[in-house]
């Protein structure tokens, strides 16, 4: 029987990535993370996380993931940053394949590849973005100080991004495709009182218009027809997060309809030996404290199926 | 870990040390408020130090600086733009991992 060089790989260095990584690590896993970009995830976009418990003043999404990171450094984790080109998760050794070509095997494998910004997929969307099309609010919200600019989306981080990006613009024109906000009542009444927003009620943006300059106007279509130009040098789109589940679209694996993994309360997905946690998760609550928390479940469950195994799969652990 | 080897540099001395460069240039358009930014700051100063001396790994914070930025269009951060000979070569956005950099400057060869 092939052996696992790893007992646990962790897919991805979000909150739910780290906090599982800080787990195994001080539980002497023989532990991996992989992480493709930089750690942090969509924390990193957060200006401002408010209610994370244990700081009390509240802190930068940065600091805090940055912490994170910092408490898993403390007992040791290891973290390879590289792209990974597929998984193959169905044996009961689990590999991973990098873009390089290494090959890496786990006993255990934790998805945390969270989630990212979902697109209008209109024309215009991607040639402009950068250059007026943005999904950060608070990473690009001080290019427009003093310009008209537009937010599509109607939930929460619409509109707090929407009441974020009025310190800066002159007016910040929400655009919704329905006739009422999904947004909490308290963001809503922020969001009316401001003199700087203004609310287009039934509308899609179809396309965004530009110059060699960047964006200067979007085209809108009202639901019951017509169609008008709206003058604004910055697009927000705020509507959603779609799942990085890419490299899990071969794998018979239960998701729900929005392509987000399915698990129990345990972590554990529908393939032995693979857990999931953070926001590639099917569920109703995204939140920092929850993928936080759901890593450290994700990781119990993972030493709970290796404690299982060990009858069965012999590990290269060093004593 | 702050890296030596990173150039700072400003508006005022961006056509000399950069425009004017005889090196490639890769410059970081960045601002402390931006978590990405942060986020990429240690992959920055790695790349400063394993393309030492063949290219000028530039950081220019962009609020200190309006002028370059708005030169180039930029309107969102990280967006980091490689120069050679005084042109740009290409350009990327967003907190993107190191390999995806080093086949960005690799472009300068």
């Amino acid at each position: 029987m092939q052996q696992a060089q790893y007992q646990l790989i962790i897919v991805g260095g979000g909150p739910a990535g780290l906090t599982a990584g800080l787990y195994a690590a001080r539980g002497r896993l023989e532990v991996l993370l992989v992480e493709r970009g930089t750690t942090g995830g969509q924390v990193l976009v957060t200006d401002w996380v408010d209610n994370y418990p244990g700081f009390i003043e509240g802190l930068s999404g940065f600091d805090l993931v940055d912490k994170i990171a910092a408490h898993a450094d403390r007992f040791g984790l290891t973290k390879k940053y590289a792209a990974i080109a597929s998984l193959d998760l169905t044996g009961e050794v689990k590999s991973v394949t990098l873009e390089n070509g290494e090959v890496l095997t786990a006993s255990t494998i934790i998805l945390c590849t969270g989630a990212r910004p979902r697109k209008l997929d209109i024309p215009g969307e991607y040639e402009f973005t950068g250059r007026g099309v943005s999904y950060c609010a608070t990473c690009d919200g001080p290019f427009y100080r003093n310009q008209e600019i537009a937010v599509v989306g109607g939930g929460n981080s619409a509109i707090q991004d929407a009441l974020h990006l009025t310190k800066f613009a002159s007016k910040v024109t929400v655009i919704h495709r329905r006739d009422q906000l999904r947004a909490t009542k308290i963001l809503q009444e922020k969001a009316f009182s401001n003199q700087k927003i203004d609310f287009l009620w039934n509308t899609q943006v179809l396309e965004v218009r530009g110059d060699k300059s960047g964006v200067d106007s979007l085209l809108l279509g009202r639901q019951h027809g017509g169609e008008s130009v709206l003058k604004v040098t910055g697009l927000f789109v705020l509507i959603g997060i779609a799942p990085n589940n890419e490299l899990l679209l071969a794998h018979p694996m239960q998701t729900d309809e929005g392509g987000f993994v399915v698990t129990d309360e345990e972590m554990t997905t529908s393939i032995p030996g693979v857990f999931a946690a953070g926001d590639i998760r099917s569920k109703r609550s995204r939140q920092i404290i929850n993928a936080a928390g759901e890593g450290a479940v994700a990781e119990l469950s993972a030493e709970r199926y290796l404690g299982s195994q060990v009858t069965d799969t012999s590990h290269n652990r060093s004593e | 870990m702050a890296n030596d080897k990173v150039v700072h540099i400003s508006d005022s001395e961006f056509d000399n040390k950069v425009i004017g460069n005889t090196l490639p240039c890769l410059v970081d358009f960045w601002a402390p408020w931006c978590g990405p930014c942060k986020a990429i700051g240690p992959v920055i100063d790695e790349l400063a130090a394993e393309f030492d001396g063949k290219v000028i790994i530039a950081k220019m914070n962009v609020d200190d600086n309006p002028a370059t930025p708005g030169r180039f269009g930029i309107r969102a951060i990280p967006t980091l733009i490689l120069f050679k000979g005084g042109e740009v070569v290409d350009q990327i956005t967003g907190a993107v991992g190191k390999s995806q950099l080093q086949d960005l400057i690799k472009k300068a060869f």
